[in-house]
């Protein structure tokens, strides 16, 4: 099943090394990645995308926990949550196409952000399954480029843990 | 250096401090010294080298410094090791960067794997030069950092006392472990303002010491209603200096014992209620136990897959209870009804304020049978000299008193098996990494801890030929170290197993080449003795008991002994070669 991990860890070089190095020789799978400051000055937040049953991730909670720089580790898919990722997506698309994909960007409230001869570059943010949809609607006029952000999430409300 | 002038009195201790806690402005060298003997250090094993070079610079003429050059870093990791290990000191030991560094890392291993309390400082280059494939350049934080509990890189002087007090309390705190401290050369010379921290603020450490009352009343009500309880007694119980607790608590609650290898010396091997250990190698009555009981307690063991065999019928018929203080371990390899997350000494001793007994007399009778139907043993011989003997009689002239360190193979096996254990801590052996090369350095090691004891340090021919340059710095200073050479001329083990699992398709495992070991000693100026028969071994062995300072008693034993009983991989514990142990 796939969980959406928070981890707030010291903001201290080599913390991403101990983190991602940890899940590597465990044998846990990653997903995707995000890091950047968190509300508290000195911390950092991690949002992993991983999959396992319920004892892989009480394992990975708990060894997680074992690294000294780490301060809190939070499964947020146990409670209802926003997940968001950033995709941004370099299409090709002569000037007789672009309608078309300004059609499709506009469905998906999505955007162009930048603009050349024949290519777009569109900016997309929703959960994965959006960003999967997008990409795969986009591909007949030829994806140049793509990048995504992984995905990003907290929980709803003001549920604390 | 005379060892006896390592430990130093309570008095000059305090005078010591007064001066060391001046708020000089001096070197990161200078600092990291002063850190050290602040924190308590009495001896450091290490070898110099170019990044370290303004460290040595400090302990030159520094008369409050004890420094122990060994002849390869390894050995000096392995003795820091022997050093924590057998006197719950943290264990500190100082290697240069690139190939000193590099050459701590199977000791560092070692210590991981063994929950081993040691500070590891390695010299890097200068801060501008790291990342640019300096000459001795090694990034040693990367290499190490799945083998370390926590490591450092000291990028400012001022931060230098408070990571290596920091260093200390993670090591030897929690589930212990090794913590590195890399220093780049040019941060070991800057000057500033010595400040020891007087606290240690680590928020996000925060090591759960006392249990959980709620879960010791439920292992409590567990035992009461048990009729064929076992405990498994691991490292833990060492490390956490509970072996009276756990004596008290198995006293009060009538429970059978296994102690793992790491566990061994916690629990006394000649006790009523001990059934020695389970496992590979481990006894009949142990394995009998754990696969008919009907609550399993561990207690700070972690149910490695050389004590369960075979996870999927390990323990078949129990409800596991699972004391520990790394909350990992607790479910990574069995399923666990009732877990108590602390450090075992405070949760026995909670435990020992309600202990009722289990309802395991008739279990206890059984175990006894087991116990006189399948001891240890093996086929003497008159006219042979066999290793199982060799250990047989060092335990018995020892009164089973020594310290006794181990390398890694049958030897080792057989110490376990045949050394009588009293005391905890006596036994320093490598058990996660299996670390060969490991049992002699590490005796020095615990030596330097225990300058008055008797320290022995048996070795198989293939380890000892792993540190064996080590014994200069036994000749040099004097240090008494027994050193034990089983010698079979093969590397026993791996002959075992290609005997038994590979039809004795015996593969590179002659070591046929090897020094001579008598002489081996005597170029180092170490004295050396040699027996081929058992008669040989007791004179030989009396004589080396009786000699002050270091001595190498070799005993040349037959090469196709096996270390019975074995529990073949991919079997379950029941499934045992009996062999040679066979009634």
């Amino acid at each position: 099943m796939r969980h959406v991990i928070s981890i707030l860890v010291n903001d201290q070089p080599g913390v991403l090394q101990r983190v991602a190095g940890l899940f590597g020789r465990r044998g846990f799978n990653i997903e995707s990645i995000t890091v950047g400051t968190s509300e508290e000055p000195g911390l950092s937040r991690m949002v992993i995308v991983t999959r396992g049953d319920e004892k892989t991730m009480e394992q990975i909670q708990k060894q997680l926990y074992k690294l000294i720089d780490v301060a809190k580790v939070v499964d947020l898919s146990q409670n209802p949550m926003v997940a968001r990722e950033l995709a941004l997506i370099k299409v090709g698309a002569e000037p007789s196409e672009r309608p078309e994909v300004f059609g499709i960007v506009e469905t998906f409230r999505a955007s162009v952000v930048d603009v050349a001869a024949n290519t777009l570059i569109v900016q997309v943010v929703g959960d994965s399954d959006k960003i999967d949809a997008m990409v795969e609607l986009l591909k007949p006029y030829g994806i140049k480029e793509l990048t995504r952000t992984g995905v990003t999430a907290m929980t709803r409300g003001t549920l604390r843990k | 250096m005379s060892i006896q002038s390592v430990v130093s009195s309570s008095q000059s201790r305090e005078e010591l401090r007064q001066r060391l806690l001046q708020p000089d402005v001096i070197t990161g060298s200078e600092i990291l010294l002063r850190t050290l003997l602040l924190e308590g250090v009495e001896c450091v094993f290490g070898y110099p080298g170019g990044a370290v070079l303004y460290i040595y610079d400090a302990m030159h003429g520094n008369p409050d410094f004890k420094h122990l050059l060994t002849r390869h870093e390894q050995g000096a990791i392995h003795a820091a090791d022997g050093y924590a290990r057998s006197s719950g000191k943290v264990g500190v030991c100082i290697a240069t960067s690139g190939p000193g560094a590099t050459n701590l890392v199977t000791g560092i291993a070692t210590a991981y794997m063994d929950s081993v309390p040691l500070v590891c400082i390695t010299g890097n280059v200068a801060t501008s030069l790291i990342g640019t494939d300096a000459f001795q350049e090694a990034d040693i934080i990367g290499i190490t950092m799945p083998i370390t509990k926590h490591s450092y890189l000291v990028r400012d002087v001022k931060d230098l006392a408070r990571i290596i007090r920091e260093a200390f309390h993670i090591a030897n705190t929690g589930r212990k472990g090794p913590v590195l401290i890399d220093i780049p050369k040019d941060v070991s010379n800057q000057k500033t303002t010595f400040i020891y921290p007087e606290t240690i603020e680590l928020p996000t450490y925060k090591p759960t010491v006392y249990p959980n009352k709620m879960q010791v009343d439920k292992l409590l009500a567990a035992i009461e209603e048990a009729e064929r309880p076992v405990i498994l007694a691991g490292g833990g119980i060492v490390y956490a200096d509970a072996s009276k607790e756990l004596m008290e608590f198995v006293t009060k609650t009538r429970i059978p014992v296994t102690t793992t290898l790491l566990g061994l010396s916690g629990f006394p091997s000649a006790h009523e209620l001990s059934m020695g250990m389970p496992g590979m190698h481990g006894t009949k009555t142990a394995n009998y136990a754990l696969q008919n009981a009907d609550l399993l307690i561990s207690i700070g063991a972690r149910f490695d897959d050389r004590v369960t065999m075979k996870l999927d019928g390990f323990a078949p018929h129990a409800k596991i209870a699972h004391i520990d203080v790394d909350p990992a371990e607790i479910g990574k390899n069995v399923k666990t009804a009732i877990p108590v997350v602390g450090d075992v000494k405070e949760v026995l001793k909670l435990a020992n304020l309600k202990a009722r007994p289990a309802k395991s007399e008739a279990w206890i009778q059984r175990i006894a049978e087991m116990k006189a139907q399948y001891p240890l043993r093996y086929k003497d011989a008159e006219d042979q000299l066999k290793p199982q003997y060799v250990i047989e009689m060092i335990s018995e002239t020892t009164n089973g008193e020594a310290f006794i360190t181990t390398d890694v193979g049958q030897h080792q096996m057989w110490v376990a098996q045949y050394y009588k254990f009293r005391n905890p801590r006596s036994l320093i052996t490598s058990g996660g990494l299996g670390t060969m090369g490991f049992g002699f350095p590490s005796a020095i090691g615990v030596q330097m801890a225990h300058p008055d004891k008797l320290v022995i340090s048996i070795n198989g021919d293939g380890g000892m030929q792993m540190c064996s340059q080590e014994l200069a710095i036994c000749a040099i200073n004097n240090i008494p170290v027994k050193i034990v050479v089983i010698n079979n001329q093969v590397l026993g083990m791996v002959r075992q197993w290609q005997e038994l699992i590979y039809d004795s398709r015996y593969s590179h495992i002659d070591l046929a080449g090897s020094p001579d070991f008598v002489k081996l000693a005597e170029a180092y100026g170490v004295k050396g003795l040699r027996a081929t028969t058992k008669e040989e071994a007791r004179a030989v062995w009396q004589e080396a008991l009786n000699t002050p300072g270091p001595v190498l008693v070799e005993f040349v034993v037959p090469k196709f002994e096996n270390v019975f009983p074995m529990v073949p991989q991919g079997n379950t514990l029941d499934e045992m070669i009996m062999g040679d142990s066979e009634p």
